[in-house]
This record gives C-alpha cells, structure tokens and sequence, in this order.
C-alpha cells in the first residue's frame, strides 16, 4: 500500500487538528499514525495516511491542503512517503 | 516506520537549504531521422521529439508535486546535430535551420534549453562538422534554447588543434553576434575534452551515439544542504568533515535516484544515470563557494582552495555513488562564476582569479564556467585557454571544459548580467601575453603515453 505523509507546521491555535481531520474524512482519506510536537510555541505535526481510496487526485488533495493551511495560518503539505524512505532507510 | 524528525529533515532541507532535482534530462537519438533532404529532415526530428517528449514537463510537475520537491528544470539532449545533418546540410545556413527547428520544439514542448547543437571533433573535423562549428555562432543568435557544445579532445586521441583554434574564432563571433545582449550567445556555448556520453547538465548536454534510443538522465544539485551540514561540525578534523559530506551527499543523491525511477516509469523510457553534481545557482546559500568557505577559508581563492574541493568533489562521490544504481554524466562540484554568489563576491574582492580557477579544475567537473572576460580578449588568446583546459583534462583523463564570454564592449570591472539562472559576473582579467604562434602552428597534440593501456 502506497502511503503519504501529511506535514502541519505553523502556529499553534485552537482547532488545527480538527480542521485537518475533518478535511481528510471528507476527502476519504484514512489516517493510519498521527504524531505532534510544539516546539518553541510552534506546532508541529505528522500524519501518515492512506489516500489511495481518496475521491479526488493527489494534486488537487495538496491544493486542497494548501489553501486549507492558509485559512488556518499553518503550512500543510502532502507527500508521497517514498520521498522520506528513500533518504532515511537504505 | 519513517518519524517526524526524518520527515523534519527532509521538509527543511527543500524549503530552507534549496534542496532541489536540479534537472530531468531526455536523452533522444534523432539517428534514425537523417535524410539527405533538409525540410524531410527537420519534420522527422520535429515528429520524434515531439512524440517522446510530449509530457515531459507535465510528467516532472506532476512528480514535483507528489513528493514535494522541485524539479527545476527539464530538458532535452540529442544526438550531435553534425551527424544528424551530414547528409542534409552542404552550407552553414543549413545548420542553422536545424538550429531553428530545434528552438521552435523546444518552446513548443515547454523545456527551456535543448543541447546538442554539436561536433564530437576530438581527432579530426569532417566536412559537415566544419560546416556545423561554423554556423554555431549564427545558429545561437538566432535561437534562444538551443545549446552547443564541442569536444576537441580526450585521453584516447589527443588535442585537435586546428579545432581549438577554430573553436577561438568562433566564441568571439558568437560574442559579437549576441553583443546586444551581453554576448550571452557564449553562454550556451562550452568547449570540451572528454566529453561525456550522458551528461544531463547544460550547455554541455547532448545525446551521445554510444546510447539507447532515449534515456532519462537526472542531475541532483544541493549545495546549501551541504552547507548547512558542515556549519554543524565547525571545528572537527577532517575525518568528521569527510563523513559529513558523504551523508549528506548519499541523501541527496537518493532523491534524485527516486525522482529518475519515477520519470522513467512515468515516460515510459528508461532510466540512464544520475549525474552526482553540486550545481550552484545564484539564489542565496545556493553556493557552492560558501561550503568552500565553511571548510574553512576567509574567501574561495585563498591558499587551500583547491584542496578544499579536492576533498569536496571526491566525498560527493563517495556519499553518491551508493545512493545510486548509475552514476555517469559530469558528476562533481560545478564551479560556474556567475552562477554562484560565494564565486562572485570571491572575484570582486580580488580573492579569485581565472588561474586560480585553472587549478581548481583539476580537481573538480568541469573547467571554466561562465567567466566573464573582457569583449577585446584575441580569438588565440581564448583557443590558449581552451587548449590548456583541455590538456588538463586529457592529461588527467578527466572531462574539463571552457564557457567563457568575452563581452563585447567591456573590459574588467565592469559587470555582466545574464539572467535567470545563469546570474550576472564581473568581466576578469586575461592574461595579455601573446600565444599567437603555438595556436597558429596547426595540427594534432599526440595522446599523452598513459592513454596507451592496451
């Protein structure tokens, strides 16, 4: 199963984890692991999702994402997870 | 599982340090498009490109996107135009049509350089050759992505002189030609020796003949990665030096590796190599000047330099080479002037000189890169240069190469501004002193003893 990572970074404030969440069930997309951090007042969060059964294309998800993150005044990404594994694992 | 402090690393290393697939290159053989009528000619190179090289662009944003890294530039290399137009093209102007063609497909299929405006002359010119370098000037004012490169020499055969000399000639009429625009025809112009078959950099790209029919060939860049990585082990001996580069540069190159399988499936071509470059731009901390410097030297110039790059080009490698199924290309630390802000300031603070940057070739891909010099610099005074460049890289069995400009209208001090990637150099000093007569005696540099291994 391929997989893709969800990044969140930015600001903390109320309802971040919500929005994105909610986002991501109406997009069909199902979140496998969550990590977070705050570091130094700055939110900072990791998702490792499934969107293969999504209903929309990976493209219009990470514009969907990007416009979301600004709404929200955060940065979110979506990548596929290779990127990550191919730097990090051998 | 991959954890939030990988995924960190990575994220900043796009976003802060300019971590980046410098290209996807397209490697397409237009040997079987040779006919000996011109306008047939030009329609079959337009309907093969085309053809393969459609989606090439859609392909590189799409994955950009996927993986959320950029893929700044995509491209196509071909086979040297002086075979491909032998049989068609009895006069320059013809080259030159071809040259034209090229452009229009080019803009057409969205790349913004295609290479291989080319002659492969390293032991001796044919007539359709000659005809070639001598439209080359014509050819690159006339067009605005079209790239040229020519090699005229290698470890193998020896130095042709008589194209070295010729290849003087021809910068400084390409400078005159492109003089409205700073004489930027020469920047799309490099003189090689050993020449590689798959390199994906340009201007110096073209689709050798020892390849398939098309290939995908990937140049990986990340300077300020290895930058950053250094400034974390200020202070530590050479051996933590060393690993750090290669980590960094293993890293790096398993991008470029991922980004290169993924065209290849995507374009249905297959993959070739990647090429194990830093390739500096001129955005800041893009430079590769600054790792120099964060070795560990006031400016790039001082005594150490060449060490210092030595040790760099060879851990890129070491780190690369695993992270990679296929290394090829040009593979090294690229030391373009007026493409990387560290070489500029270098210059203008009278740290670095064109000799120094002789040296530094020796130890580093690939030789003289966008060095602006000045508009009145002689036609033998250029073959001088390009002939000691290429000696180093015959004599080292290396490729080395010269892209200089001499900009028409002005002399050293003065600044030149290229543009986009290309940037913007201080004119340098050339040495005045005449080597009319060794450029003008004409003929072969026999291949050096150690080429004989059989």
């Amino acid at each position: 199963m391929k997989k893709s990572i969800i990044t969140v970074v930015g600001k903390d404030s109320v309802g971040i984890i919500a929005k994105v969440c909610t986002y991501l069930a109406e997009s069909n997309i199902n979140i496998l692991d969550i990590s977070q951090t705050i570091v130094e007042d700055y939110f900072n969060m990791m998702m490792i999702v499934d969107a293969n059964n999504a209903n929309k294309n990976i493209s219009n998800v990470a514009d969907e994402l990007d416009a979301l993150g600004k709404e929200i005044g955060v940065q979110i990404k979506i990548q596929q997870e290779d990127i990550f594994n191919s730097m990090h694992r051998i | 599982m991959i954890n939030i402090f990988e995924v960190n690393e990575t994220n900043k290393m796009i976003e802060q340090e300019n971590l980046d697939v410098r290209t996807i290159t397209l490697g397409i053989s237009l040997l079987d498009c040779i006919d000996s009528d011109l306008d047939v000619l030009n329609k079959n190179i337009y309907e093969k490109i085309t053809k393969l090289a459609g989606n090439l662009v859609e392909v590189g944003e799409e994955i950009s996107r996927e993986y959320g890294i950029p893929i700044v530039n995509k491209r196509i290399s071909v086979t040297p135009i002086a075979l491909v137009g032998s049989a068609a093209c009895k006069k320059p102007e013809d080259f030159v049509e071809i040259a034209k063609n090229l452009d229009k497909i080019a803009d057409e299929v969205g790349v913004n350089f295609i290479g291989g405006y080319s002659a492969l002359v390293s032991k001796g010119m044919t007539s359709a050759e000659r005809l070639l370098i001598e439209s080359i000037p014509m050819a690159l004012a006339s067009t605005s992505r079209v790239c040229s490169s020519v090699n005229v020499g290698s470890t193998k055969t020896g130095l042709n002189m008589d194209a070295v000399k010729l290849m003087g000639e021809i910068v400084v009429k390409t400078a005159e030609m492109t003089k409205d625009e700073d004489s930027i025809g020469c920047a799309k112009l490099v003189v090689f020796c050993n020449a590689p078959d798959d390199n994906p950099f340009m201007a110096g790209a073209f689709h050798g003949v020892t390849e398939a029919d098309a290939i995908i060939n990937v140049g990986v860049s990340g300077p300020g990665v290895v930058r950053t990585a250094l400034s974390k082990v200020r202070g530590e001996n050479f051996e933590v030096l060393c690993e750090t580069i290669k980590k960094t540069a293993f890293k790096v190159t398993r991008v470029g590796q991922l980004v290169a399988k993924e065209a290849s499936k995507r374009l249905n071509i297959p993959f070739g190599i990647i090429d194990l470059s830093l390739a500096p731009t001129p955005a800041i901390g893009d430079s590769v000047a600054d790792i120099l410097q964060e070795i560990g030297l006031e400016r790039v110039g001082a005594p150490g330099t060449t060490a210092a790059l030595a040790l760099l080009n060879d851990q890129v490698k070491k780190g690369g080479v695993m992270a990679s199924s296929y290394v090829g290309g040009l593979s090294g630390a690229f030391i373009p002037v007026s493409e990387d802000q560290g070489m500029i300031d270098a210059v203008e603070n009278g740290a670095l000189t064109l000799e120094k940057l002789e040296a530094m070739t020796c130890v580093c891909s690939v030789g003289l890169d966008m060095i602006a010099i000045p508009g009145d610099t002689k036609a033998t005074t250029i073959s001088g240069i390009i002939a000691d460049e290429a000696a180093i890289g015959m004599i080292n069995q290396k490729t080395t190469a010269v892209r200089v400009i001499p900009v028409i209208g002005k002399g050293v001090g003065e600044q030149v501004e290229f543009g986009g990637l290309l940037g913007y150099a201080p004119v340098m000093p050339v040495n005045g002193f005449s080597c009319d007569d060794f450029i003008n005696r004409g003929g072969r540099i026999p291949a050096p003893i150690h080429s004989f291994k059989n």
